[in-house]
């Protein structure tokens, strides 16, 4: 903030005259100490209601809203009391901004609070290392499920890297005109479609050649490919296009085939960015449900084979555990809870990693 | 690049075609058509597959309850639109808010550190979400749901009679919006960030307050942007299956009702709870929903992008 030191005329006072620069503004501290009596309101007001039996327990999100509505109000008024309402208006959209960033977090805090409470319960040695083979009750495991989700993210990771890196090379080596035109906007078109769509096209396509009612792993490993080919054709163009023209000019100069150069030039100058921008997009597949529920359906038991019956998944594992609960509700629940953390870890470590290598490895560009 | 095709010098030296050269080139090509095959072909086999909804007798097709197909799937599609309306409601305004702190009210050093903080509400898969909003949220916003419908019962919305599990649309639809956050958020965030920095100098410099100069220089701007990240989280919305699957108790019913227990369906999530038990022609008339479903969220799209697309072209992109 501007202080400016008060101006002393005639040198004849012995206390500072309110200057132009802080007359009519609120102080620096007045907001926080509005935010502090909110607080102090807004948590009185709860413990009140859970004294007089009206919640049960201390309700935390409620609280912390109703201190910001409190806080929005009071210092809304303060300001236009003292500064105008212009400046009154501006107080309250920050605290609107404000309110709707915390707004977004209670859920993010609340999903992972539950998450790794309900979670831990059975996130253990047995859980990593058991299927649901002949188990009715408790007990049990996942491992049938972890394996299913390895195999077909990996084959599908396998079918999407090479359509969508070479569409991406197409895109910013060759693409001019209306194809290139075309593959853009349907890329861009194809990363909105709706996943249980891209599982019923899997699905329809294996079901007229192996006939109707077929649910297969590498059905499964389709239609997330569907999924992931556009995610993966976004995130490599963008890291093509940031490798220099500079350093292509300098491989064409010395006689350097264009295909040679862009495998040798502009791939791996940019491998760091495709490889997290694979990462991220193996993270947003390897959470899908509804595909594979409709393209590999679900089953007890362990299959390795990707062609050959059903193959269960940990988000279909977490789902089918949830929705047909079976005659131990708890424990069938407790598994579902499981599943749901043992997916959250991968998908955080997934992204983790990617940004890591992207830390790590970017500054290739820069000297 | 360096080449362009308009010179017409008479002797235009050819470059080498080597075989390497066009086998890449080649590969290149068709990988990329082949993506507008793929997308070509989800068409074409959901569109073969539901065909036999339309040769076969009503009667005879269990799922229908001897209705038509059109009056089956009539309410799912208002459940869809109904339920992904409410989501972006509560979500554009909140994306704003959160696009504008990150991009023009969070400190500097803090702004990227909170724009991944909200990347991490994307990240969370749907079924986390599902089970979260039907054993935590459902539970927790009955209590309110039914207050509302005690002193607020008159208006419309609310009547009537509550819901005792809390599992309404009005609660799939918050589900949605958290859901649709991430991506709202982040586009809004980029087209704010590509503000004119001039612009909001100048109206600094005429003394609008903060407010001021986000309404003068920053929403005009971004009004495109905003609109197709709208749509753009709608076509999320309507695509999302489990979370609507496992939270909503659907009954099937066309009402604008918001906290009973008699909610309308959405069309995903119905593939995803009749699906097992679904044989025979019962499958094509899923398929055949999940056919419209792509035909709306196509359009819903391919407008957001055309929009995008429309802006770039206009901004310079510079």
């Amino acid at each position: 903030m501007t202080q400016i030191p008060t101006v002393t005329k005639a040198g004849s006072l012995d206390r500072p005259i309110a200057n132009s620069y802080s007359s009519g503004r609120l102080g620096d501290g007045m907001p926080w100490l509005i935010l502090g009596g909110s607080a102090v309101v807004s948590a009185v007001v709860f413990v009140l209601l859970q004294v007089g039996g009206v919640t049960e327990e201390f309700n935390i999100s409620g609280a912390v809203l109703l201190t910001l509505v409190i806080y929005g109000v009071s210092l809304y008024i303060a300001s236009r009391l003292v500064e105008g309402s212009r400046r009154a208006v501006d107080r309250l959209v920050t605290t609107l901004v404000v309110t709707a960033f915390v707004i977004a977090l209670l859920p993010l805090i609340s999903v992972a609070f539950t998450v790794v409470t309900n979670g831990s319960a059975r996130f253990d040695i047995q859980f990593l290392t058991y299927s649901m083979r002949n188990v009715v009750g408790e007990g049990g495991g996942a491992l049938h499920a972890v394996i299913g989700t390895v195999l077909m993210t990996g084959a599908a990771t396998l079918i999407s890297v090479p359509i969508g890196l070479l569409a991406s090379i197409y895109l910013v080596e060759y693409g001019r005109g209306r194809l290139a035109q075309a593959i853009t906007f349907f890329v861009d078109v194809m990363t909105g479609i709706p996943s249980i769509v891209a599982g019923l096209f899997a699905y329809a396509v294996f079901a007229l050649i192996f006939g109707p009612g077929v649910k297969l792993g590498i059905a499964g490993a389709v239609a997330l490919s569907v999924l992931m080919i556009p995610v993966v054709v976004r995130s490599s163009e963008e890291m093509l296009r940031l490798v220099p023209n500079e350093l292509r000019e300098a491989a064409f100069a010395l006689g350097v085939p264009r295909w040679l150069t862009i495998l040798k030039v502009v791939i791996p100058t940019s491998i760091a960015g495709i490889t997290t921008g694979v990462m991220l997009a193996i993270a947003r597949v390897i959470g899908e449900t509804a595909p594979l529920l409709v393209a590999a359906g679900f089953t007890n038991n362990m299959n390795y084979d990707l062609f050959d019956g059903r193959m269960q998944s940990l988000p279909v594992f977490v789902y089918s555990s949830y929705v047909s609960q079976g005659i131990e509700a708890q424990a069938s629940l407790d598994r579902a809870w499981a599943g749901a953390l043992t997916l959250i870890i991968i998908v955080m470590l997934l992204n983790l990693i990617a940004r890591l290598i992207a830390r790590i490895f970017a500054p290739k560009l820069g000297r | 690049m360096s080449t362009s095709g308009s010179t017409k010098a008479p002797a235009r030296i050819k470059a080498k075609q080597r075989p390497g050269d066009r086998i890449f080139a080649g590969s290149a090509v068709t990988a990329g058509s082949l993506i507008l095959a793929i997308l070509a072909a989800v068409a074409a086999f959901l569109i073969i597959q539901s065909a036999g909804v339309f040769t076969t007798p009503n009667e005879d097709i269990q799922i229908l309850q001897g209705q038509s197909f059109w009056s089956y799937v009539g309410p799912l599609v208002f459940g869809t639109l109904w339920a992904s309306f409410l989501a972006l409601l509560f979500a554009v305004p909140l994306a704003i808010g959160i696009a504008l702190f990150i991009s023009h009210y969070a400190p500097r050093r803090l702004a990227q550190g909170l724009g991944y903080i909200i990347d991490l509400l994307a990240a969370v898969p749907s079924i986390v979400f599902g089970l979260w909003g039907a054993t935590v949220l459902a539970p927790a916003v009955q209590p309110f749901y039914a207050w509302l419908v005690d002193n607020f019962g008159w208006f419309p919305l609310f009547s009537g009679p509550v819901s005792g599990t809390g599992r309404t649309i009005l609660t799939a639809a918050v589900v949605l919006a958290v859901m649709v956050l991430p991506i709202i958020t982040a586009l809004s965030r980029e087209v704010f960030l590509q503000t004119p920095v001039l612009h909001e100098e100048a109206a600094l410099a005429l003394g609008a307050t903060r407010w001021e100069m986000i309404r003068i220089a920053v929403l005009p701007f971004g009004r495109p942007g905003i609109i197709s990240a709208a749509m753009l989280g709608l076509g999320r919305a309507l695509g999302e299956t489990i979370a609507v699957a496992v939270v909503l108790s659907a009954a099937g019913t066309v009402t604008f009702d918001l906290l009973t227990s008699q909610n309308p369906g959405t069309i995903a999530a119905n593939i995803a709870l009749s699906f097992a038990e679904a044989y025979g022609v019962n499958v094509d008339v899923l398929i055949a929903t999940g056919l419209i479903l792509f035909a709306i969220t196509l359009i819903v799209n391919s407008l957001a992008r055309y929009i995008v697309s429309r802006r770039s072209a206009f901004s310079g992109a510079n």
